[in-house]
């Protein structure tokens, strides 16, 4: 492709100098598909973005008190994942269509991508790394996946394990039909379904047994 | 002697790390000083980029750089540019601006100013086919002999076609063999159809993001991909490194089915930033660029004939197919003609084809590609061809079912194993097909049942690859594995094959994987499922050559013959005397005092380049074993699933409810069943997306997409499948691999999709529909004799 013309703040780069086309000029047509925005600390404080001040809170996360700076608009996955160091949640859509960031606010499953942080001050949060015991004891839900050989690719499973924790603690004798209900706000694009239902009804089983 | 690992249920190494949310996939690694890129894409689907004016976004505080087509390696052909100046789909990467923070970098992007001028565009391959149609490429609409053509049929073409039907003229490729002509005069029954299979996205539930940075002269690139070997190796060409200065770490792959399989150029976007930045750089990847980005399956305009014997035999087959194959090709056309061949070995059969750009999402193989398309559309056609000669569907299939001796595609290749027969037998009698057949078409309020069959074939191996192992000094048995990690457990399952040969529990086995600092052979690609057979294979021999230097070592200080020591239990000892022996670690320290080959100073010279990269990087750690399968293979790998489903179709909002599955495969011997179990679900799971619900829609005016995301273009969830899903596999090992396994990953998907294609069609009381999806407004439409809401070779509606 020929003749395109960069202009920088260091001045035109030219690859062509020559044209003056009365073309179509597309600024604002083009899209830049921000589906995804984040801002890390750093740069905040040169950032010319409106309504961009970062408020510093106390979140109850896993048990622990963190104080973090959060923006208005910052999701709880992106606090959790950018400014807390925890990356188990995982992000596969931030619209709330897949459910990998499942998390728990005060016991109920939450997509974290759609969860304002601000809103959550004071609730207690519980992400995938907050599940284990002491000395790395295994949630009865984590031994129950492991105990059905768990999942495949597994970039769901941390949303699916959050799920299924609410599941039992709601819920310790669910037929499969409930816990298919109850995980249905997860998506496996693995298509492991009968698996995932497999290690739920493990899970329930777990569940009973320390009940 | 320790218990074979082979056909046991052993968790794999990575479990805990999966549920404990420690496995770091790509988007999880941080470096010091890391900033964001990010991407402008193209809002129309053909255009030329005339001029960027930047300078706004370069003024931007935080604002570090941009990135250009001008800075990014040149493709040739119909190659898949990293950024271009003349985007060829809506989504297609322009730029990327490079900030501090990921606000910033999507901030600045808006304030970039972008002159384009729209192109010529195409999103229905038969209207480039038209005479002065449309191209998606300036160049032309296909590539061919190593040139662009403006390939095009002639308005006669498309005349003589009536309504509604394939026009067929010139094809781009074509083979037969048999008598067609007297294949059809033979026949009894002939069928003809117009088949209309859709494009579909990948949509890994991982969107593919990456991070890189570099530290004096080397990359360091976090991705995911399908194969990590291969896809460093990729990585060091495509930027014109040696591989010993690319660091690919891809430890675990959220999803691929066949959109990671190595070469992605996206993921050179934060290598490239980083480089010109001097900064490590995330590229995060939302799910509507992943949409554009992350690769598709090819649709099919097609047309079949069929012609039957009276006994149900297939004596002609004649298909032609109009391959949509985006902006820079697809091959899934001439494989589906393959599939074809296989599925119903006819006794003559002639394959057309035609394959055509449009300015839709780039095409790459999609689990099965062009197998699980010809099979979603065959399967109900035979159906129909049994019905109307009043045959059982099973019994119409077994008699057209291949077996070892049977011969398929354009040059009649044979086939290392087939039990076909087997498994429709066994499928038969555990979803009591017998019995159930007679729910067929019966209707109980507003439901009717409908039963389905889905015989799914696809290639399941290669040969020729290295193994690579090392006994250390803590006597574990570490197996290198070059192959990736993307939930299909194969980096543990194929390395079961070297831990039987030597006799070794699995507890004392790592296996080695994901980052190519970690010195690992030349692995096939993890894709076309040629893993399990080649690298049971690569771990079987390169484990022989483990055995023998152990029984040599033991034999040089034990005295006697090499052939008269056996390996077990983590020891090499006199056969039938284990107190005379040594262990793995006394082993592995000889091999290091030793030197030469036992220690890897020398090596043999078959191995690949990068293989013998490998073993020079591990020389002097253990006891180091490296050998390439040379084991002979005489005809082409297949495995084959069928799937039987039950559908439940309301007629009066046209949804149907998949109440039961059962999948049985011949894949030879079975690794590890309940993988092989979720490889037979999942697969057809993602099937069950394909025949009913995902789709893409276009604008046709502005050649832009609607259906980008999961909620427009809907996978299955937990609540769309069986609540219980039944499997077996008949177990009868390929007797031309030591290990008897083949893979398993594709044919699954096809099985899935055509199950349910053809139980609607049987729910419709044999009314071959022959388009996917088979969303509620194409069946009520057929439920109701109504006109159907789109032509029979209108897509992307």
């Amino acid at each position: 492709m020929p003749d395109v013309e960069l202009i920088t703040e260091q001045g035109t780069r030219g690859f062509s100098r020559r044209s003056f086309i009365k073309g179509v000029i597309a600024a604002g047509a083009a899209v830049s598909s921000t589906s995804y925005l984040f801002r890390t600390n750093g740069a905040s404080a040169r950032s010319i973005a409106q309504g961009s001040i970062e408020r510093l809170v106390t979140l109850d996360v896993n048990g622990q008190q963190r104080r973090v700076d959060v923006l208005p608009h910052e999701t709880l996955a992106m606090t959790i994942r950018y400014k807390l160091g925890l990356t188990g949640t995982k992000l596969g859509c931030d619209r709330a269509e897949c459910g990998a960031c499942t998390v728990l606010v005060d016991g109920v499953p939450r997509y974290s991508c759609s969860t304002l942080t601000h809103s959550v001050r004071g609730r207690s949060i519980t992400t995938i790394e907050g599940l284990e015991g002491p000395n790395g004891r295994l949630h009865p839900v984590q031994e129950a996946v492991v105990h059905e050989g768990g999942f495949q690719c597994a970039f769901c499973a941390p949303g699916f394990i959050m799920s299924m924790v609410a599941l039992v603690q709601a819920n310790q004798n669910p037929t499969r039909d409930e816990a298919a209900h109850a995980l249905s706000g997860n998506l496996c694009r693995c298509g492991d379904y009968n698996k995932i239902l497999n290690s739920a009804m493990r899970a329930a089983e777990y569940a009973r047994r320390n009940a | 002697m320790a218990e074979p690992t082979i056909g046991r249920d052993i968790a794999p190494p990575d479990l805990i790390a999966k549920v404990t949310g420690r496995a770091k996939y790509a988007e999880d690694f941080r470096a010091d000083g890391m900033v964001f890129a990010k991407l402008l894409v193209s809002p129309m689907p053909h255009a030329r980029v005339r001029r960027i004016d930047a300078s706004r976004a370069m003024r931007m505080p935080g604002v570090i750089d941009i990135l250009t087509a001008e800075d990014v390696p040149e493709v040739s052909g119909p190659g898949e540019p990293v950024l271009s100046n003349e985007p060829l789909y809506e989504g297609a990467p322009i730029l990327a601006v490079i900030a501090e923070d990921e606000t910033t970098a999507a901030d600045a992007v808006e304030q970039i100013r972008i002159d384009l001028e729209p192109l010529p565009f195409v999103i229905d391959p038969l209207q480039s086919l038209r005479p002065g149609g449309p191209n998606a490429r300036l160049l032309g609409n296909t590539f061919s002999d190593g040139d662009f053509r403006d390939f095009k049929w002639t308005a006669d073409d498309f005349d003589r076609a009536p309504a509604g039907t394939l026009p067929m003229g010139e094809p781009m490729v074509e083979w037969s063999v048999g008598d067609l002509d007297a294949g059809f005069e033979q026949a009894a029954l002939v069928l003809e159809e117009t088949l209309n299979h859709q494009s579909m996205t990948h949509h890994p539930l991982e969107p593919r993001s990456s991070m890189a940075y570099w530290r004096n002269g080397r990359l360091f690139l976090h991705g995911s991909t399908q194969s990590a070997q291969r896809t460093g190796d990729w990585v060091a060409g495509a930027l014109d490194l040696d591989p010993d200065n690319v660091v690919f770490i891809s430890e675990y792959c959220g999803g691929g089915f066949g959109s990671k399989i190595s070469s992605q150029p996206v993921m050179l976007i934060s290598a490239l930033a980083a480089r010109k930045t001097n900064r490590p750089v995330m590229l995060r990847i939302t799910r509507y660029e992943e949409n554009a980005v992350g690769r598709a399956r090819a649709g099919f305009q097609a047309s079949v004939r069929i012609g039957f014997r009276s006994d149900g035999r297939v004596t002609a087959l004649d298909l032609y197919i109009v391959q949509d194959a985006g902006p820079h090709g697809a091959g899934d056309y001439n494989t589906a003609a393959s599939v074809a061949s296989l599925a119903y070995t006819p006794q003559a059969m002639r394959f057309r084809g035609v394959s055509i750009y449009t300015n839709t999402p780039p095409r790459s193989a999609q689990r099965a590609p062009g197998g699980a398309q010809i099979i979603s559309m065959l399967e109900p056609i035979i159906d129909k061809g049994a019905r109307q000669l009043g045959i059982d569907r099973v019994a119409i299939r077994r008699m057209n079912a291949p077996d070892a001796t049977s011969t398929f595609g354009p040059n009649q290749s044979t086939l290392t194993s087939a039990f076909v027969r087997e498994a429709l037998d066994r499928g038969a009698e555990m979803f009591r097909w017998e019995e159930r057949s007679r729910l067929s078409a019966q209707r109980n309020g507003t439901r009717v049942t409908g039963l389905g069959i889905g015989l799914s074939p696809f290639v399941a191996g290669s040969t020729g690859f290295d193994g690579l192992l090392v006994i250390r000094p803590d006597g574990k048995l570490y197996i290198h594995q070059g192959i990736g990690n993307l939930g299909t457990h194969s980096i543990a399952d194929t390395a079961r094959a070297a831990a039987d040969v030597l006799g070794v529990r699995w507890e004392q086995c790592e296996v080695v994987w994901g980052d190519t600092s970690k010195h690992l052979p030349r692995s096939s690609v993890q894709a076309g499922s040629q893993t399990t057979f080649a690298h049971t294979r690569a771990n079987h021999a390169a484990a022989q050559d483990a055995l023998q230097k152990l029984r040599e070592i033991a034999a040089r200080d034990l005295g006697g013959v090499p052939s008269e020591y056996v390996s077990a239990d983590g020891r090499v000892y006199r056969s039938g005397n284990p107190s005379r022996g040594m262990s793995f670690a006394q082993a592995a320290r000889r091999a290091i005092e030793l030197g030469g080959k036992y220690s890897g100073a020398e090596f043999a010279d078959d191995l690949h380049d990068d293989t013998k990269r490998a073993v020079r990087g591990l020389q002097g750690q253990g006891l180091v074993a490296a050998a390439k399968d040379n084991y002979p293979r005489d005809g082409q790998t297949y495995s084959f699933v069928i799937g039987f489903a039950l559908v439940e179709l309301d007629v009066e909002t046209g949804h149907v409810d998949i109440k039961e599955y059962t999948a049985v495969t011949d894949c030879g011997t079975v690794l590890h069943p309940r993988s092989l179990a979720a490889q037979l679900h999942g697969g057809a799971v993602q099937g069950f997306g394909m025949a009913r619900s995902q789709k893409w829609v276009f604008d046709p005016k502005w050649g832009v997409p609607f259906a980008k995301r999961f909620y427009t273009a809907r996978p299955p969830g937990i609540l769309d499948v069986p609540r219980t899903m039944d499997w077996a596999a008949v177990e009868i090992a390929d007797p031309q691999t030591p290990v008897g396994a083949k893979g398993i990953g594709e044919p699954p998907i096809g099985a899935g999709a055509a199950a349910i294609t053809s139980a609607i069609a049987d729910a419709l009381g044999g009314q071959c529909l022959c388009r996917t999806p088979l969303t509620a407004d194409v069946i009520l439409a057929a439920l109701e004799g109504r006109e159907q809401p789109n032509g029979p070779l209108e897509i992307h509606t």
